[in-house]
């Protein structure tokens, strides 16, 4: 690996990002929806085409060259991402369209086989709908129930009410590690030495944990942990759901087809070991060559290095948003206890309409509920205004906000 | 920094008239006696629209409306329930009907007198993105006139 770097150099990254170099209504694009997905590096467009251009092919099958080569690059993609997430096996990562179809393979293929009536799923109040709509499916077809845990007014999860929650018919905890919607950084790891004094599983929703710290799936000792390419600057469409192996070898298959298959009879067939049982049709091997692309990009930055980007930019941005007049700012006061993510409410003016003025200045926020609907309606909201931040952004972009922000108030005054 | 309301592209968007809706809408409230309404909401964004009409002879003697949402959505609706109020049912179905043709950007229908103030929305089909927060209303109002309506 390239020698990592202790310091973001902002240029330079900048550099690394084609979409970032160019202009919106006149102004320089400051591109601060990175939590709805992120730009994509020189480096992963590249591995993309170069999969297109010289060794595409199915995997799996073929007998010849170039199968061989989309193979061995779609299989070293596999142990590449494993490892970026500090897995101990390759065969433990299964690649999905995404988080959600990740969560939605644990919901139905775990969920199905283990969930009966009376049984319980702890969620949270901070969930995106992706991590709360298949739970609510499968409680609905299994007789489970769900469970949430509510926040505090920092919008933090209130630990004290998991503990009330948690109980010998909890079977699964599924957290965010990561709010989309506020940036808050949940204490994984305690939830999960929770969930386990009761004998439940956890599921760890990643997107939004991935892109900005060094996760470690055995460290934080869960049992699935689901996570998407595109927050990371991989391409849509890809993902991974990571699991321990002794678990994914004991959930049936989700989705029938090729791929997944040992043999076939009329009747009845045999699936193939993990992870491919989980992996039925063609997969997405530019995806995944990609995802892997990215993972290497990041690690050639270093987590430090943009850890340490990003706290600046958390830091600046609270006291710079927070100094302007009417805006309101959601999520953790403490900068350690968030990423650069800032939910906020300008008063007087409509989410919609901040983002439209900002669009005007090239500045793309997402303005919405975010896919957090319970959320809002916690926050007493009908929506908010995000403007997500990572490892292009900079401080001066921060001001431009600012500054249109205010000429927001202005308008509406 | 140089945007203001004198910035063109806003400036035909958030217009003096549009902003005075959103922040002192007209015929906001509940309705006795309606006998024709319908709530709508825009998933996408949440922006939602009750209205409330009372149609007497075919004539629309009164309506009100309750929301939440955008600058756009509630000053569209909150200016036409005072274009349609008086109305008969088929001036206020062909009124709806220059309005949607000048969201989707005609010119002719744009220029047309019978729209009156709703003119001034025209701007917002040039922000294809925000065209269904100004239909909101309308086709709340298309849905509460479906059916059997006095």
């Amino acid at each position: 690996m390239a020698v990592v770097q202790k310091e973001l150099d902002a240029a330079a990254v900048r550099g690394h990002f084609p979409a970032l170099d160019q202009r919106v209504h006149g102004h320089p694009l400051i591109y601060l929806d990175s939590a709805a997905t992120a730009q994509r590096p020189r480096a992963v467009l590249d591995a993309v085409v170069g999969f297109y251009e010289r060794d595409n092919a199915n995997v799996h099958r073929g007998l010849y060259e170039l199968s061989r080569r989309a193979t061995e690059g779609f299989e070293a993609a596999r142990g590449c991402v494993a490892r970026f997430i500090g897995a101990a096996d390759p065969a433990e990562l299964v690649w999905t369209r995404g988080t959600t179809e990740a969560i939605n393979l644990v919901a139905l293929a775990w969920g199905w086989a283990n969930l009966r009536e009376g049984d319980e799923i702890v969620v949270t109040v901070l969930e995106h709908h992706s991590n709360l709509v298949p739970w609510q499916l499968v409680a609905e077809r299994t007789g489970a129930r769900l469970r949430r845990v509510d926040i505090d007014g920092q919008g933090r999860l209130r630990l004290d009410q998991l503990d009330e929650l948690l109980n010998e018919r909890t079977r699964l905890v599924a957290v965010g590690h990561v709010s989309n919607a506020l940036g808050t950084i949940n204490p994984v790891r305690e939830i999960v030495e929770r969930a386990k004094a009761v004998g439940a599983r956890v599921l760890v929703d990643g997107a939004q944990a991935v892109p900005h710290m060094r996760v470690d799936v055995q460290a934080l000792g869960c049992d699935f942990y689901a996570f998407s390419g595109h927050k990371l600057g991989a391409p849509m469409g890809i993902g991974a759901l990571w699991a321990r192996r002794e678990l994914l070898e004991a959930m049936p298959p989700w989705q029938g087809g090729g791929e997944m298959i040992d043999t076939v009879e009329l009747e009845r067939s045999t699936w193939a070991a993990v992870p491919h049982k989980f992996e039925a049709g063609t997969p997405n091997v530019a995806g995944a060559i990609g995802m892997a692309a990215a993972a290497m990009y990041i690690e050639s930055l270093g987590y430090d290095a943009i850890a340490a980007h990003e706290e600046a930019l958390v830091r600046y941005g609270m006291e710079r948003l927070g100094a302007v007049d009417g805006l309101r700012l959601f999520g953790p006061e403490d900068p350690a206890e968030r990423t650069a993510v800032f939910s906020f409410a300008l008063e007087g003016v409509h989410p919609h309409d901040v983002a439209t003025i900002l669009d005007a200045e090239g500045i793309a926020v997402r303005a919405g509920h975010h896919c957090t609907q319970p959320l809002m309606r916690r926050l007493g909201v009908p929506a908010t205004t995000r403007a997500s931040c990572w490892i292009y952004n900079t401080t001066d972009e921060l001001d431009r906000l600012a500054e249109a922000l205010e000429v927001a108030r202005r308008i509406f005054a | 920094m140089s945007i203001d309301r004198s910035t063109p592209q806003l400036g035909s968007l958030f217009q003096e008239l549009i902003l005075d809706h959103y922040k002192r809408p007209r015929n906001r409230g509940e309705l006795e006696g309606a006998n024709a309404e319908a709530h709508l909401n825009n998933p996408t964004c949440g922006d939602e629209v009750r209205l409330q009409l009372r149609v007497v002879d075919g004539v629309i003697e009164d309506v009100r409306f309750v929301g939440d949402g955008c600058s756009i959505s509630q000053s569209s609706v909150s200016m036409m329930t005072q274009s349609i109020k008086g109305k008969t049912l088929d001036e206020a179905r062909a009124l709806a009907g220059l309005f949607t043709a000048m969201m989707h950007g005609d010119a002719d229908a744009a220029r047309d007198k019978a729209l009156g103030d709703l003119r001034v929305l025209a701007g917002v089909s040039k922000f294809p993105v925000r065209v269904k927060c100004a239909l909101l209303g309308w086709n709340a109002l298309d849905e509460a006139l479906k059916g059997d309506v006095a």
